[in-house]
């Protein structure tokens, strides 16, 4: 099983549907649509060669400059017996990120989802308890966006002329 | 008597399934001497049993990942040191070896083998706080007292290479700060030489030590098919029986070039997790030897590469020698950019994972081209794992659940980021 075959698999079954695929520092990367994400991980999941069984990460990415599809969802997936790691993106609008949950395929994707959703609010339609994890529950904003600066952008008592920040 | 007036208190109305509630609610944390760390559980019991868990995080959570997005990539790694603060060099390497991953840097023999020292050492001292902690938890507070004395001499081999023992803030991107120096070697030699009778010694006392025994077999246990399901990495894992370790199935830093084994447990309870911990302590022991002997023989085959300890490429990432700094104008100008951080890091998106104390600690990194991360995503093995909590704890004792959650080993500071 090579990286060639699980993307050859996955374009067998999904098609033109997956797109952007690249492979930055040998992991392959692409792009599902935000509808299909738990069709293609069940996909993958089910698969007895495939086999991507592990879920190493989860969360999310904001581009404020990409109108339409501002959030990101990023899955890192790992085939144990393969030893295959693939990444999944899919993207969302702010104005309504819905994303299907993955917590019935992976019980670890739980906290993962609600973590992603206090920082940057993905709505993971499905979720038992979709609710703020880290932050305190009266928060209502999502802090990780990035319209929210880190420091106070009207301070003036720092003169950042020279140094550009 | 009857015009006397019941007392006020008598009126206060409970809800009604309060009253009807055959258990008792229990607020284990969020600071309990049980509890090693901010953690809060709110359990309902059955006597001693445990019904039903809700654990509560984020105590401590500090934002690191919003922070890093203003922070130049070498500012980072004191926000690493705070992730697992027991094995804070792991957490250093890790985050140079992903910037190093991004800048396409590829550090020489030795700085590897000097890397895979602190992080063995790193790991001994981490295993050697869950372990002896597991036996305070029992009741036995002697090992403790053994080991710590070890763990001490780790934190001096640390003191020595960087100049701090907690939050180590160790190397740079490319390699190291300074050479390891004579006395650092001696160091290690002293623990290497005195380590392995002590542990000894505390295996000795725990190992087939009936009462702890009893108290840790079955106590807290996960199948295998559930802790990949919850996605386990590191001894925990381990410990169900399935022997995923990063450092062999992605070797970074030239593991490939040691000879050690994967520990591995069947039951994954208690007991389980701590022979998993003992056996890769001894394994990260044998490690450390090995690279050491690398090490002394590379040096004395070839003299002059002694003086290496990081990438050449890695330079406008290495602070110049303080003395050059105050002589030379060069060196004045690279301390100053550095130091600003004016340095631009390629566009590009990195994931890098090495096994840390815990688990699989990954750095999840994108770069817009700029001098700090667009995004950075710490993958913490603690906060993966402890969720399954109230799962391994359902319908054991409440002292069961105590020990649980010391073995899982879970560490605020990775927790809650």
């Amino acid at each position: 099983m090579t990286k060639e075959i699980v993307k050859e698999r996955l374009i067998g079954q999904f098609g033109e549907q997956l797109t952007e695929w690249s492979e930055p520092f040998a992991l392959l990367t692409f792009r599902a649509p935000a509808e299909l994400n738990l069709k293609v991980m069940q996909f993958l999941f089910d698969d007895e060669g495939l086999a991507f069984r592990f879920l190493t990460d989860l969360t999310a990415v904001h581009y404020p400059d990409r109108k339409g599809e501002e959030l990101c969802v990023v899955y890192h997936l790992h085939s144990l017996t393969n030893n295959i790691r693939l990444r999944l993106k899919v993207y969302v609008p702010i104005e309504k990120p819905d994303v299907f949950t993955a917590e019935k395929l992976f019980s670890g994707a739980n906290w993962m989802e609600r973590e992603t959703y206090d920082f940057y609010g993905v709505n993971f339609v499905g979720h038992p308890n979709l609710t703020r994890i880290l932050n305190v529950d009266e928060m209502d904003y999502f802090p990780m966006r990035k319209e929210y600066e880190l420091e106070d952008p009207t301070r003036i008592d720092k003169d950042d002329e020279m140094f550009g920040r | 008597m009857s015009d006397i007036q019941p007392h006020q208190q008598q009126h206060i109305k409970l809800a009604e399934e309060s009253l009807q509630k055959q258990s008792t609610t229990l607020n284990l944390g969020p600071t309990h001497p049980a509890t090693h760390g901010v953690f809060q559980n709110i359990m309902e019991i059955d006597g001693e049993i445990v019904l039903e868990t809700v654990p509560t995080i984020g105590y401590i959570h500090r934002a690191f990942e919003k922070i890093a997005e203003r922070r130049p990539y070498y500012q980072i790694t004191t926000l690493t040191d705070r992730l697992n603060y027991c094995s804070s060099p792991i957490n250093n390497m890790g985050w140079h070896m992903t910037v190093e991953k991004l800048l396409g840097i590829k550090t020489p023999k030795r700085v590897d083998y000097l890397r895979v020292i602190v992080m063995e050492l790193a790991r001994i001292a981490d295993h050697l706080v869950c372990n002896s902690v597991i036996a305070v938890d029992t009741g036995a507070l002697t090992g403790f007292t053994y080991v710590f004395q070890w763990r001490e001499l780790i934190y001096e081999i640390y003191e020595e290479v960087c100049g701090s023992r907690l939050t180590t803030n160790m190397g740079r991107v490319g390699g190291f700060e300074r050479n390891f120096s004579t006395v650092a070697f001696q160091k290690i030699h002293k623990f290497l030489d005195t380590f392995p009778k002590v542990m000894k010694e505390f295996e000795g006392l725990l190992d087939r030590n009936r009462i702890f025994m009893e108290r840790c077999i079955g106590a807290g246990p996960i199948s295998a098919e559930r802790a990949l399901n919850y996605s386990f990495t590191g001894p925990n894992l381990r410990a169900t029986g399935v022997d995923y370790d990063v450092r062999v199935a992605e070797p970074y830093s030239s593991y490939e070039d040691f000879d050690f084994k994967i520990p591995v447990g069947t039951a994954g309870d208690v007991y389980d997790r701590y022979l998993v911990r003992n056996g890769e302590i001894w394994e990260s022991y044998s490690i450390v030897k090995q690279a050491l002997e690398k090490i002394e023989q590379m040096d004395k085959e070839f003299p002059e590469g002694k003086e290496v300890f990081y990438a050449k490429e890695a330079d406008h990432f290495h602070l110049p020698a303080k003395e050059d700094v105050y002589t030379k104008m060069e060196a004045l100008i690279y301390h100053f950019k550095i130091i600003m951080g004016e340095i631009n890091a390629p566009a590009g998106e990195v994931y890098h994972a090495v096994e840390g104390g815990n688990g699989e600690l990954g750095y999840y990194l994108i770069s817009d081209g700029g001098r700090t991360p667009y995004r950075l995503h710490f993958r913490r093995p603690c906060f993966i794992y402890y969720q399954a909590y109230p799962e391994m704890v359902k319908n054991g004792l409440l002292s069961d659940a105590v020990i649980a959650l010391s073995s899982l080993n879970v560490i605020a500071g990775e927790l809650d980021a």
